[in-house]
């Protein structure tokens, strides 16, 4: 059933009996904040963007339709392109660096080593700050002559690159920062891993299975679903990648990290063009509905669910 | 007889086993902690090097190597901090009292309509709630850039633009609740219904389970809720960057960027920078310290039942 098929039933269904209707009326009473403000700012909205990315809408002029110009532009706009290509590096390397990375921290923390609750904080405490006091406080980190990387690196011999000025460069650079938050996947991944039941392991043991037998055939698959949930949080989030760009390197050296929300951005609330800007938004919604699509496509053939005999096989 | 042997040399090889398990436990256990150290030095050191650039004077700030202990190898300014706070351009004091004002509104809006909606969904029966809380779910997956350019739209027709307005009221609408929508839900279910039709027998009604039973159980989630809603809003930046556009309207965030005229170009000013965001930083590390059990708490219940 459609949609509103579905919500035209359930208003006709609310008129019948009187005790259920009280108890209906009551249940939407109290959803009524959330449903309201559904209608107003979400729902609405996005029916008014698809209209508006049909339109030629200079803020403070006013929309005039120009059916799907501003479609046809958008694969000509170089600038697309890049920041497309950038958003998409970002996410491809720095995502499965944060899953491996994040996973690893976690197996450690997990072989009851003493002061759990510290090294949690220790770990997670960057996690926790952001924004833009984080971004000026790793432009600095970052600073090619007087920076806190360079001279990491120059303590094991390496004459590091100029990061943030470099084309080659930059893109790395903000990689490196994302890097710092990595403990905020590794607490749910040591949660993850403290659910698995010792019965599996003990019973494996048993069977003589040795270190790496016992990595694959059990916490892999029993840690598929947590790697899942953090894939698909990774790619919402990788995508709308927007401070860090804003405040530390302004898209630039010569757009190397132009990232497309930065982009947006600027066509909506820089050059005022809300039409086309509705446009962008269209499309990354395309792109991140895609990914996140492929990984629940091929989640059946990875992800195992305990009570589900799909995984099985 | 080979299989008798076997059975007797069992508790033998099983000590061998244990003995050779536990060296290599030790081993292992060892190799972990340097592991974990080097990665918790890599993970500290930024802040460090924050409070200490933060103390530094503009000839210490260039050194290279860096210098790391204040009162032997540098003098500590601790005048940095006034002097990074009481600039004219950038009243520090405004930026906090804002970022205080709309941190409180949302968080309070937020806290009150997604415990309100939770409850109706975890403990009302209504017809089209299944359907209702799917649309919710299915919010979480979202990106919020596709009512972006419509919601500016709608926000400068209402004349909110340069009001903290845009940035509390859909809050109190549920606007990017979902999750704490979701969080809450799952806790209310596990208050036992019997509480519920004994407070209806004695006469209470909806709100007063609500209230007098069901939110007083349910503390340590809202906890959650309550501290995940205060760094979001604390830290909140692209919608105050949107819609603030005076600089006494400013939050903490966008106020710091006022801070980066004297830096973007011509490096000079870190120090005082690294004052100013520090500052910034100040309460959600002291939130953070003092609430770890509802972070820990709120990313094992997302984590494994997302």
């Amino acid at each position: 059933m459609s949609v509103a098929g579905r919500a035209l039933k359930t208003f006709v269904d609310l008129g019948i009996g009187s005790r259920t209707r009280r108890e209906n009326l009551e249940g939407w009473l109290w959803a009524s904040p959330w449903i309201i403000g559904f209608v107003i700012f979400t729902a609405g909205p996005m029916v008014a963007s698809v209209y508006l990315s049909l339109t030629d809408y200079p803020l403070l002029q006013g929309p005039t339709f120009n059916g799907i110009d501003n479609y046809k532009q958008l694969f000509t706009d170089e600038l697309i392109l890049q920041s497309l290509k950038v958003t998409t590096i970002y996410s491809f390397v720095s995502i499965p660096l944060h899953l491996v990375i994040g996973f690893l921290i976690a197996l450690l923390l997990n072989q009851r080593v003493r002061g759990l609750s510290m090294w949690r904080v220790v770990y997670y405490l960057p996690a926790v700050v952001s924004g833009v006091a984080v971004a000026f406080l790793w432009q600095w980190i970052l600073n090619a002559d007087f920076g806190l990387a360079n001279w990491l690196l120059s303590l094991i011999g390496i004459d590091g690159p100029s990061w943030l000025i470099d084309p080659n460069w930059a893109l790395s650079a903000l990689i490196v920062m994302s890097l710092w938050g990595v403990g905020g996947g590794m607490l749910i991944y040591l949660a993850g891993l403290q659910g698995i039941p010792t019965s599996l392991y003990e019973a494996a043991e048993i069977d003589g299975a040795n270190f790496w037998q016992k990595f694959w055939i059990i916490t892999i698959p029993m840690m598929s679903p947590v790697l899942f949930f953090l894939l698909v949080i990774g790619i919402i989030g990788a995508l709308q990648t927007f401070t860090q760009a804003y405040i530390i390197t302004n898209g630039g050296p010569d757009d190397a990290t132009l990232f497309f929300m930065l982009h947006l951005y600027r066509n909506a609330f820089q050059y005022l063009k809300m039409g086309y800007a509705a446009a962008m938004a269209w499309v990354l919604f395309a792109y991140i509905m895609i990914l996140t699509l492929l990984v629940f496509r091929s989640s059946s053939l990875w992800v195992y669910y305990e009570g589900d005999f799909k995984g099985r096989g | 007889m080979a299989f008798t042997t076997k059975a007797a040399d069992a508790p033998v090889r099983r000590a061998h086993w244990r003995e050779s398990k536990r060296f290599g436990n030790t081993f292992k256990l060892t190799l972990s902690y340097i592991v974990l150290t080097f990665g918790a030095f890599l993970l500290i050191i930024p802040f460090i090097w924050m409070v200490t650039t933060s103390i530094k004077g503009p000839v210490a700030v260039m050194q290279f190597p860096p210098l790391w202990i204040p009162g032997v190898q540098f003098e500590p300014l601790w005048e940095n901090y006034p002097t990074a706070l009481l600039q004219d351009h950038a009243p520090f004091g405004i930026f906090f009292r804002n970022t205080f004002v709309i941190t409180a509104l949302a968080m309070a809006g937020q806290i009150i309509s997604s415990a309100v909606v939770a409850f109706s969904f975890a403990r009302l029966r209504w017809k089209g709630r299944e359907f209702v809380f799917f649309i919710v779910l299915a919010t979480i997956m979202l990106p919020q850039q596709v009512t972006l350019v419509p919601q500016f739209i709608l926000f400068r027709n209402l004349g909110w633009i340069n009001t903290f307005l845009p940035l509390i009221v859909p809050f109190w609408l549920g606007v990017g609740n979902a999750f704490f929508i979701f969080l809450l839900r799952q806790f209310f279910m596990r208050v036992p219904l019997d509480y519920d039709d004994a407070a209806r027998i004695d006469g209470a009604g909806t709100f007063q389970i609500f209230w007098r039973i069901v939110m007083p159980l349910s503390l340590p989630a809202l906890g959650t809720v309550a501290i995940f809603s205060f760094i979001n809003h604390w830290n909140e930046f692209f919608h105050a960057l949107i819609y603030l556009n005076e600089i006494s309207k400013y939050n903490l965030a966008l106020g710091l960027t006022q801070f980066r005229g004297f830096t973007r170009y011509e490096i000079s000013a870190w120090n005082l920078l690294m004052a100013a965001s520090l500052t910034a930083l100040v309460p959600v590390l002291l939130v953070f310290f003092f609430a770890q059990r509802y972070f820990i708490q709120g990313i094992v219940i997302s984590g494994v039942k997302g």
